[in-house]
C-alpha cells in the first residue's frame, strides 16, 4: 500500500508537471520551444561547472575507501546506525550532507558508481540528498550576507530539522526499497 | 571545512594504504612478523584513476537531464507559472511570519525563494533568497542578531519540501539507474517530516531565555559593556 503510493507519485510527478508546464505556457502564448531551447543552454554550464568538484570528492573518498580507511570508521560507526536501518556504507553521506554540496554529491555519485544505482546504499543517499540542505553553507552565506552574527536558534533549529530528514531518509526507503 | 575533509581523506586514505603495505602480522605471540608488498598502494593508485574517470562520466551523462529540466523551468519563469505557485503557498507562509507585514517585499521573496527550492531550482533559489534576507533585514531592530522571522526563514529553507530534486534524478538516470525518478515520492514525504520538525524546533527554541530576541536598549547595553 505505503509502496505503491510512493512508485505512484514518482511515476506520476514528472509527466504532470511537464504537462502543466507545456500546457500552461501555450495557454500564456509563451514561445515553449524557444523559452525551452533559451533555458536548456544552462544545462550544459551546470553539468560542466560541477565536474572539478566531483573529481575532487570521488578521488579523496576513492583514495580513502580503496586504502580500507573508510572500512574502519564505518566498522566503528555501524552498530549506532544500524539500530535506525542505516548501511555502514551510507555513514558517509549522513556526516557530509549539511557541511558540504558539491562534498554529498560526490559521495552519493561514488555509491551509486560502486553499488550501482538501484542498490539500497545509493538509493539511500540519493533520497538523503534530496531531502536535506548544506545547512552551514547557507547559513553561512544568507546571514553573513546581511552581517547578522547571533544567529541565536537558527543552527540548532536547522541541525535538528537536518537530523529528523536523514532519519525520515533511511526510514522511508527501508519502507519503500528495503 | 571542505579543505579539512578533504586533506583528511586523501592523506588518511594513503597512510592506512603504506601502513598496510607493511602487511604487519599480529598473530603470532611469538613476535611481529612482517610481509612487505606494494599491492595495497597499487590498489589506491588505481582508485583513484578509476574516480578521476567516473566523475567526468557522471557529468557528461547530467548534461542532457539538466538541460531538459531547466529548459522546461524557463517555460514555467516565462508563463508566470513560478508566479502562480507562489501566490498558492502564501497563506500558509502569511502564519509562519506574523512580524512580517503581509505586503512587504520580503515575504515576496521569501515565497519566490521556497517555491524555487521546492522545484529543485537551486541556483534560481539563492538570490531570491538573499533579496529576502536583505528586506528581512530593514524589519529588525538589532542589526547584528536573527530576528524570529529570519531564523524562521532559514529553518524553512534549509529543510524545505522538495518536489523534484533535480540534480539527484539527473545523476541516477546518468548512471543508467532502471527509474531514475522513483525517489521523488520518498523524497516528498523526507522533506515534509524534515520541514514539520523544522517549524516545531523553530517555534519552540524561540521561546526559550537563551534564545530571547534582545530589545534594542539590551543590545546597545550589551556592547556597550563589552568596549568598557
Amino acid at each position: 500500500m505505503f509502496q505503491g503510493i510512493m512508485n505512484g507519485v514518482s511515476a506520476v510527478a514528472i509527466p504532470v508537471l511537464l504537462l502543466a508546464i507545456v500546457g500552461h505556457g501555450w495557454y500564456k502564448k509563451v514561445k515553449v520551444y524557444e523559452a525551452f531551447t533559451e533555458g536548456a543552454k544552462e544545462g550544459f554550464e551546470v553539468a560542466v561547472r560541477i565536474i572539478p568538484f566531483l573529481v575532487a570528492i570521488l578521488v579523496a573518498i576513492g583514495a580513502f575507501r580503496a586504502s580500507g580507511a573508510l572500512d574502519l570508521i564505518t566498522g566503528l560507526l555501524s552498530p549506532l546506525t544500524s539500530w535506525i536501518g542505516m548501511p555502514g556504507e551510507v555513514i558517509p553521506m549522513a556526516l557530509m550532507r549539511p557541511l558540504s554540496g558539491s562534498g554529498a554529491i560526490g559521495i552519493m555519485s561514488e555509491l551509486i558508481s560502486t553499488y550501482g544505482p538501484d542498490s539500497l546504499p545509493a538509493r539511500m543517499a540519493a533520497i538523503m540528498e534530496g531531502s536535506t540542505e548544506t545547512t552551514f553553507y547557507i547559513l553561512a552565506v544568507y546571514f553573513g550576507s546581511v552581517g547578522v552574527k547571533k544567529t541565536r536558534h537558527a543552527l540548532p533549529a536547522a541541525l535538528l530539522a537536518d537530523l529528523a530528514g536523514i532519519i525520515a531518509a533511511v526510514v522511508v526507503t527501508q519502507m519503500v526499497f528495503g | 571545512m571542505i579543505n579539512t575533509i578533504w586533506i583528511v581523506l586523501m592523506a588518511g586514505g594513503i597512510l592506512v594504504a603504506g601502513f598496510q603495505c607493511l602487511g604487519l602480522d599480529y598473530s603470532s605471540v611469538a613476535g611481529l612478523t612482517m610481509n612487505l608488498s606494494f599491492v595495497p598502494l597499487t590498489n589506491l593508485t588505481k582508485g583513484l584513476f578509476d574516480s578521476a574517470k567516473a566523475s567526468v562520466n557522471l557529468a557528461m551523462g547530467l548534461i542532457g537531464i539538466m538541460a531538459l529540466w531547466l529548459g522546461l523551468m524557463r517555460i514555467a519563469e516565462e508563463s508566470g507559472l513560478v508566479k502562480l505557485f507562489a501566490r498558492a503557498v502564501r497563506p500558509v507562509m502569511v502564519r509562519l511570519f506574523p512580524d512580517v507585514p503581509p505586503d512587504h517585499p520580503a515575504m515576496g521573496a521569501m515565497v519566490m525563494n521556497i517555491a524555487a527550492n521546492m522545484l529543485g531550482l537551486g541556483n534560481a533559489a539563492t538570490p531570491l533568497g538573499l533579496k529576502a534576507m536583505q528586506e528581512l533585514q530593514k524589519l529588525n531592530k538589532v542589526k547584528d542578531t536573527a530576528t524570529n522571522a529570519m531564523a524562521t526563514f532559514m529553518a524553512l529553507n534549509t529543510s524545505s519540501v522538495t518536489f523534484i530534486p533535480a540534480t539527484v534524478i539527473g545523476i541516477r538516470a546518468a548512471a543508467n539507474a532502471s527509474n531514475p525518478a522513483e525517489i521523488i515520492g520518498p523524497v516528498i514525504l523526507a522533506t515534509g517530516v524534515s520541514t514539520t520538525v523544522a517549524i516545531i524546533a523553530i517555534k519552540t527554541l524561540q521561546k526559550l531565555p537563551k534564545y530571547r530576541m534582545p530589545t534594542v536598549e539590551t543590545a546597545s547595553a550589551a556592547s556597550e559593556g563589552k568596549e568598557v
